[in-house]
């Protein structure tokens, strides 16, 4: 059975029609003054799922995210979490938990008495939040640090302790926002298991927002990519990364070549594409734009073969070029092609072993190819 | 660097001298023998002891302390408010004029300020005494703790706030649980400054003042025009032994709790 990308966990809520979302943005619009954060929004995230917002900073996610919260009310549309309109009930009253990018860890207080806030609040006697906060701060590994202050902690363990203190009260949703964005790369790497394993564990439902896009393609089930206050596409992430629905998408996440042209042909799930800069393209195509209109076609670089010899059919997926500059990057090698058009494509290539026969060099005539699964055909 | 030539030798001296010598004189002058004030004539603790008997000079210090404890609490709470609102509320119309005159009385002319409450009072037929100086005291100290305050709350995270209304804490417990712990070193810095301010003020409280409700200052100052004694020096030799003490303090505090945060910090990043 062929499926695009790796599967992490068989969880698609979201394919099954009779399945009630759990969250749920109807038409939701927020203005400040004369900008728009967030416009006519409608989006749907089941239980237990672990979703990202992912985009640019000013694309609305973490107003978004503020509007779950509580801390903004929406100008306009409905929020409905587990079947109840939330829009006017107060932060203080909602079933929903939120980590701070800051952490906001209360500073006059030990790691204890912040992870029990929350408890405090609502009353739960005190030998049950001893308890709880001692479960917390196992589940976070800090029971040694449960009499400090949060200035006397490192960055990654106030980052567990706003986790243990947003967790404490077993929200209905989680929200993280920016979670790992102030931990340093091999922390956060880390860190973003754990919070995989944690979400699992506890059966709980995530909303992240992040700007990170390996972070989200890492951690969500599915990710909403924003910009300008609109979801552009919601999708998995081997779905955002291998069928983006827009040029914008095919764009923002990973690198990518678009190479443009009109449609020469189209029948039978496939299309035939003659692009401004030579190529032929015959390709796959979930969807038939008719015959003559333009179309982009995105191919990621690592779906580029680069080699001396022309292919077999080099009439279809392929085209001659020249190369214009290679990038050692350790892991892999990356070589820019300029083609006969004068546009220069990136192809990219594991350095799957140690030593190589015979290195492409600069300035070398080669030939770039793809199959016809390699890249997908762009709706705008 | 640091090499102590005598330009700078000779300007430390005389800086210090100028600030210092008048009142090293009055504390000298305050362990005199003599009714003398200029004269010298042996050490004595005489003045201190008929300082302490002398009931004029005692009720004043005691409406003293009492206005001030009373004005420097009120302006502490009134000047938070104001700061709050001021920082917080930041798009509401007018928010520039409210701010500049909330800082008005600190540049106003104590005389004006004195003058013009002292209309007031007069004009609603508000008896004065120990009430009108209290008011008049609390009206000039609370820009000062507002202004205190304020700069604190510049500073201020407000996710902290967000945090807590989002673990359920009601805007009401948020204020008192999170926010007031906080910025409790500043409350606390602008009641101290209110609490000095009041303490020292001679010519708003001549104005408003009223019969029975004389302060310290302001006897002080009509018993220095019918001529200075020595137990006047030793009045003002205790106030300023009260405020270096309290100075001494306070500046031992902040230094200690410096040191101790370098300390914890350290340690956190040295990791465990």
């Amino acid at each position: 059975m062929k499926s695009l990308g790796n599967i992490r966990r068989s969880f698609a809520p979201w394919t099954d029609p009779d399945a009630k979302p759990f969250i749920t943005f109807r038409n939701v619009t927020k203005r400040f003054g004369d900008f728009t954060a967030v416009d006519d929004l409608t989006l749907n995230i089941y239980h237990r799922e672990f979703f990202a917002l992912l985009g640019a900073s000013g694309c609305g996610k973490s107003t978004l995210l503020r509007m779950l919260a509580g801390f903004e009310r929406p100008t306009s549309g409905e929020i409905i979490l587990d079947g109840q309109d939330i829009a006017g009930i107060p932060p203080y009253k909602r079933p929903v938990n939120m980590m701070f990018q800051s952490y906001a860890l209360f500073p006059h207080m030990t790691v204890e008495s912040n992870i029990g806030f929350g408890l405090r609040q609502d009353g739960m006697p005190k030998n049950q939040i001893a308890e709880r906060v001692a479960q917390m701060l196992k589940l976070v590994k800090l029971e040694k640090f449960a009499k400090r202050k949060p200035h006397q902690l490192s960055g990654g363990q106030r980052q567990r302790v706003a986790l243990a203190r947003s967790l404490a009260k077993r929200p209905k949703v989680l929200l993280l926002d920016e979670p790992l964005g102030a931990l340093d790369k091999k922390l956060r790497e880390e860190t973003q298991f754990e919070l995989m394993d944690l979400q699992q564990e506890l059966g709980l439902t995530f909303v992240v927002v992040t700007h990170d896009q390996e972070e989200a393609m890492t951690m969500a089930d599915r990710i909403a990519v924003m910009s300008h206050g609109k979801v552009i596409q919601v999708a998995t992430p081997a779905e955002i990364y291998e069928a983006p629905n827009s040029r914008f998408v095919a764009d923002f996440i990973g690198d990518v070549n678009i190479l443009d042209g009109k449609v020469s042909a189209s029948g039978n799930g496939k299309i035939e594409l003659a692009t401004s800069d030579g190529f032929t393209v015959r390709t796959a195509a979930g969807h038939a734009p008719a015959a003559g209109s333009a179309a982009g076609f995105a191919i990621r670089p690592e779906k580029l073969k680069v080699t001396r010899a022309a292919p077999v059919d080099a009439s279809v997926n392929a085209a001659e070029g020249e190369i214009w500059d290679i990038g050692y990057l350790g892991d892999m090698t990356v070589f820019y092609v300029k083609l006969g058009s004068g546009k220069v494509v990136k192809a990219s290539m594991l350095n799957a072993q140690r030593e190589v026969e015979d290195p492409i060099a600069y300035d070398e005539k080669v030939w770039v190819s793809f199959g016809e699964t390699a890249g997908v055909v762009l709706k705008d | 660097m640091n090499t102590w030539s005598r330009f700078n030798i000779v300007s430390v001296v005389l800086g210090f001298a100028f600030l210092y010598l008048p009142i090293v004189l009055l504390v000298i002058f305050s362990f005199n023998e003599s009714k003398l004030v200029t004269v010298w004539a042996g050490f004595s603790t005489r003045w201190y002891v008929s300082l302490f008997n002398n009931q004029g000079l005692m009720d004043a210090a005691w409406v003293t302390i009492r206005v001030a404890l009373l004005s420097a609490t009120v302006a502490t709470v009134l000047g938070t408010m104001a700061a709050l609102a001021l920082t917080r509320y930041t798009r509401f119309r007018g928010r520039l004029l409210f701010s500049g005159m909330v800082y008005a009385p600190l540049v106003m002319p104590e005389v004006i300020t004195g003058l013009s409450l002292l209309l007031l009072f007069v004009a609603i037929g508000f008896d004065r005494g120990f009430v009108t100086v209290m008011l008049a005291h609390i009206t000039f100290s609370m820009c000062f703790v507002t202004v205190v305050v304020q700069s604190r709350l510049l500073s201020f995270d407000r996710s902290i706030e967000e945090a807590a209304m989002d673990l359920g804490a009601t805007p009401v417990k948020t204020f008192f649980e999170v926010t007031l712990p906080v910025i409790a070193p500043a409350v606390l810095s602008g009641w101290m400054l209110a609490l000095t301010l009041s303490l020292d003020d001679l010519v708003i409280a001549s104005f408003t003042s009223g019969p029975g409700a004389t302060t310290l200052p302001m006897k002080i100052y009509s018993q220095v025009r019918l001529g200075v004694t020595p137990e006047i020096n030793a009045a003002c030799t205790l106030l300023i032994g009260l405020v270096a003490i309290g100075v001494l303090i306070a500046s031992l505090m902040t230094k200690r709790r410096e040191v101790q945060r370098q300390r914890d910090e350290q340690a956190a990043f040295a990791g465990r």
